[in-house]
């Protein structure tokens, strides 16, 4: 076993994605070189983990543009949500005066036919 | 008094303004610091995070609730950061400004301790800093805030086996940017 052929994955052994088999295992137990580079990932891992617990303070301002923007983009789609409604509104009425008219037509044309053998 | 997230999430879902106000207010400075550690500089974090809340407030009837609310703004603000640095297809390495206040939210430790630590995490902001964005963005969303695989390719539109690549090159130039070679401070007193 050679310390190259570790290396690779040796992160992975840090962060406990990666478990060695036996004879990795027994390398690393012997080997200063590798042991010493568990040590470090281990030592980086823990220390990018810590900055999870930092937060970075923004310049003023912030939290109150973020605020206008969404009161914007929330008028926005209320605007047209109505201008949606309206045209739904428009069209019903077109589609009821259509099927209002074509009705009419139909009684009218029914009576005309009623009324032609009389006439004859 | 501390705030319920979930409850605000589930009357924002409902349509409350007020409760989505409230959920920017308790997770803006969260989100702020993840497109800061993302973009590089302030000016693009605070587009970012814009563009992420935005996101966020017209997706919100998407949210399943099956992840933190916190865990779900990351993937956007990942994902709107993405977006952002490709659109500007920056080629050169963005400076992290050091004017920035940085809380530390962490539990008080001995004082040793805590300088050592202290000086570790300067060495790793500077070393993060070094690193191209590509490989920092995933190094960040997989060690610091500790997303899924899976979430960091398809939030950076990349294979998963991609992601795991940039985040193994990523940990190999830390690793070797913190402790392979000697510090300033070291090669000054080498001399």
């Amino acid at each position: 076993m050679r310390c190259e052929q570790l290396a690779g994955s040796l992160a992975d052994v840090a962060d406990g994605a990666v478990l060695l088999d036996g004879p990795s295992r027994a390398h690393v137990e012997c080997c200063l070189r590798c042991q010493a580079e568990l040590a470090q990932y281990r030592k980086l891992l823990r220390a990018l983990r810590a900055l999870r617990n930092e937060v970075l303070v923004p310049a003023p301002g912030l939290l109150s543009e973020i605020l206008v923007h969404i009161e914007q983009a929330g008028e926005r789609r209320a605007i047209r949500s109505m201008l949606t409604g309206r045209r739904v509104a428009y069209l019903g009425g077109i589609a009821a005066a259509t099927a209002a008219g074509a009705a009419g037509a139909i009684v009218l044309a029914s009576r005309s036919r009623r009324r032609m053998p009389l006439a004859g | 008094m501390p705030v319920d997230v979930a409850d605000l999430v589930a009357a924002a879902r409902d349509g409350d303004r007020r409760a989505f106000d409230e959920l920017v207010r308790a997770t803006y400075l969260d989100t702020y610091t993840l497109a800061y550690r993302l973009t590089g500089n302030e000016e693009d974090a605070r587009d970012v995070v814009q563009d992420a809340y935005l996101r966020a407030f017209k997706g919100l009837k998407r949210f399943r609730g099956d992840a933190q609310f916190s865990t779900w703004m990351y993937r956007i603000t990942a994902n709107c950061a993405t977006t952002f640095l490709g659109r500007r297809q920056r080629n050169r390495h963005e400076e992290l400004s050091e004017d920035l206040t940085a809380r530390d939210e962490r539990p008080a430790v001995s004082p040793e301790a805590q300088a050592e630590a202290s000086a570790l995490r300067d060495r790793l902001q500077v070393a993060l800093r070094a690193l191209p964005p590509k490989l920092r963005a995933v190094v960040i969303l997989r060690d610091v805030y500790d997303l899924p695989h899976e979430a960091i390719a398809a939030e950076l539109g990349i294979s998963e086996s991609a992601a795991k690549v940039r985040l193994h090159r990523a940990r190999k130039k830390l690793r070797d940017d913190l402790f392979a070679r000697p510090s300033e401070e070291e090669r000054a007193r080498a001399v």
